[in-house]
């Protein structure tokens, strides 16, 4: 039973951080291309209780950021005014989920204050936004290509475990040679390969596809091994000789050995698939400015000088690791599963 | 060696199937090199057309292939557009600086895994065990960009370690040991990341089977007989536990090649990855084919290596 409690533990977690980035508009108190021309780089904000004269207040606080007169990118605090958190503020406007219009925001300051809680990039935008969108895209890349990768796997694996003979031969041969190969390098190769300059929805979609066309090979071997060992059992021999069709037996007698191989894989992969993403769009090879992806973001961090000087652009990178560790520790509760349902 | 004898030939039918799958992918490309130079208004379209043939661009997917083998056979392989050179002059000191860097890189998290592995695997379930596990699957979800970001980020603010390349500027007036050191110390960040990425996944599995092997009778055999932990555990256990292992090592080579490829971008390191990320950027295919070919010509070397040392840790191998 703990294994129960474990993967409901884990996928609450997961589901928390997939609607967060889901419901990105409302979450996200500004628009993630909203320049601050007056604020690049500025610091997180600091929530406070308790202001300047020592005063406790029970509804959480900032202060105004305002640049020091003094020098370039530096802030300080304006202790003047409280501008108190509120949840539910009317905000910018916004499409919930890309089809509902809103300026609904889950948290917000009044104006002049603003509310930056992973500070500012170099344009003044809101970083914290800019997190969750950009996680609308890597998620949303991760999880397609994730789909596209188990269902060739899946369609691959079933006709090869399933016919066998030199269907079998060569599609194993193939996926050996997909298996052995360093990812990044394929990726990139094919990658080098396809057009650059298109819009950013073919782009998306080009990225989707080639990352997950290229895992096709592992969820592919296991499930042929899956289908192997389903098809010689004694009740598809049975149904065979009812007179059961291929297709019949591989949807009702092989297919449901498939689904805990295909939940874990899908766990498996789509943090490997996220990375990926994020990867080539930090190369430059994915998704560009100005649409945030945790790719392009981090690619801030190749000027040494904002690596060093402003922390918070390390932020996106923290979101990237929650969310490979959730579907980490999703994928170790299922394989415990699977492990002690098997024995 | 009949076992070798196959897996040498195993390789090698990799290697074309490699190359062949290159050509194809290729071929579906829409664009070439010199599609940049068509916006050009100063280049006539017959001055791209007449680079396209001389570069063998405009032949069949058959004829460029044959090319290309001949070329390769002739120790060419192929000719870059982008730096008008043959793409072996250039790789030739990338894959060297790469091998540098994955070698290292496979060494030190070997090193690491196999005594902290075994370690843990004597005592599960020890404050020490739990740690370890811990550490590495908290380890295991953090991906080498973040981490050598991490790395560079202390080793800038430390000023520790420089930063950024294979050398400093004044390499070349140094003496030996100056160069060594000064190599050493640029290797100390990428190897770092390479190392850390990997260990996660290592020390689990050199657990693992050694949990296995120790449940077996032989080991209560052994330890009946008195022999000592730590001679029980490195020369009873860990040869039993070995199979499994070298056949990861054999595997891990190609998950290293591509953490190499992104940290060598991210630190600057001069090895085959940025080669190939700007081939892929200016679609300067040769390159691209033949940095491809030299990650799977390492993977196959490595894979290799594994079947060399299972056929001398596994006896069964042999005979077989």
């Amino acid at each position: 039973m703990a294994s129960k409690r474990k993967i409901v533990a884990a996928v609450m977690f997961l589901l928390s951080l997939h609607l967060a980035i889901l419901l990105a508009g409302f979450v996200a108190p500004y628009d993630p291309a909203a320049q601050n021309r007056d604020f690049p780089f500025a610091p997180p904000t600091r929530v406070r209780f308790v202001d300047a004269a020592g005063h406790l207040h029970a509804r959480p606080f900032i202060y105004q950021c305002v640049a020091r007169p003094d020098g370039i990118y530096e802030y300080e605090e304006s202790r003047e005014l409280r501008y108190p958190v509120h949840l539910f503020v009317v905000g910018p406007e916004y499409k919930l989920v890309g089809l509902w219009p809103s300026r609904v925001h889950l948290f917000g300051v009044e104006a002049p204050a603003q509310i930056f809680l992973a500070g500012t990039d170099n344009y003044g935008r809101d970083q914290f936004s800019r997190i969750l969108y950009g996680g609308q895209i890597s998620v949303a890349a991760g999880l397609l290509a994730t789909g596209t990768s188990l269902l060739l796997g899946l369609l691959i694996g079933c006709v090869s475990g399933f016919y066998g003979k030199w269907l079998d031969e060569s599609a194993m041969r193939l996926a050996e040679l997909f298996l052995v190969l360093p990812w990044l390098y394929l990726l990139l190769a094919v990658r080098a390969f396809l057009p650059l300059h298109i819009s950013p929805t073919q782009t998306f979609l080009l990225l989707v596809v080639v990352i997950g066309t290229i895992g096709w090979a592992r969820p592919a071997r296991l499930i042929r091994g899956i289908v192997l060992g389903a098809k010689n059992r004694k009740y598809v021999t049975a149904s065979r000789s009812f007179g059961a069709s291929d297709y019949y037996i591989l949807r009702r007698h092989v297919l449901p050995h498939t689904y805990g191989i295909l939940l874990t894989q899908a766990a498996l992969l789509v943090p490997q698939y996220v990375i990926a993403e994020v990867t080539l769009s930090f190369f430059g090879l994915g998704l560009s400015e100005p649409m945030p992806s945790w790719g392009n973001l981090l690619a801030n961090l190749q000027q040494y000088n904002v690596l060093v000087s402003y922390w918070w652009m390390f932020l996106p990178a923290l979101a990237l690791v929650l969310v490979s560790f959730g579907y980490l520790n999703v994928a170790n509760a299922f394989h415990e599963r699977l492990q002690s349902g098997s024995t | 060696m009949k076992y070798l004898e196959r897996r040498v030939i195993h390789g090698i039918l990799l290697l074309i199937g490699v190359s062949v799958l290159c050509f194809l992918f290729s071929d579906l490309a829409p664009g070439s090199f010199f599609d940049e130079m068509k916006l050009n208004p100063q280049i006539s379209s017959e001055t791209v057309a007449a680079l396209r043939s001389q570069y063998g661009l405009d032949k069949p997917l058959p004829v460029r292939y044959a090319r290309w083998v001949e070329s390769v056979l002739g120790g060419e392989w192929g000719y870059s557009f982008a730096y008008n050179s043959s793409v072996r002059s250039l790789l030739v000191v990338r894959a060297r600086n790469t091998l540098l860097l994955t070698t290292l890189a496979t060494l030190f998290s070997w090193l690491v895994a196999v005594p902290l592995g075994v370690w843990i695997s004597n005592h599960p379930g020890k404050w020490y065990d739990r740690l370890s596990m811990g550490g590495t699957s908290l380890l295991l979800s953090v991906p080498e960009l973040v981490l050598v970001f991490g790395l560079l980020y202390f080793a800038i603010r430390t000023h520790a370690l420089p930063v950024g390349g294979m050398t400093s500027v004044g390499f070349d007036q140094l003496g030996l040991w100056g160069k060594t050191i000064d190599l050493v110390t640029h290797l100390i960040v990428p190897v770092t990341t390479l190392v850390l990425a990997s260990l996660p996944v290592l020390v689990r599995h050199v657990r693992a089977s050694m949990v296995e092997v120790l449940k077996l009778p032989f080991i209560q055999a052994a330890r009946g007989h008195g022999i000592g932990p730590a001679r029980l555990l490195f020369r009873y256990a860990l040869p039993a536990a070995g199979n499994p292992l070298i056949s990861l090592f054999g595997l891990s080579v190609a998950g290293l090649l591509s953490g190499s490829l992104l940290v060598e971008v991210i630190t600057g390191w001069p090895g085959i990855g940025p080669l190939l990320l700007e081939a892929s950027m200016s679609r300067d295919l040769y390159v691209v084919v033949g940095a491809v070919m030299s990650s799977t010509l390492f993977m196959v070397f490595g894979s290799l290596l594994a079947d060399v040392m299972l056929v001398v840790v596994d006896p069964r191998i042999r005979v077989e």
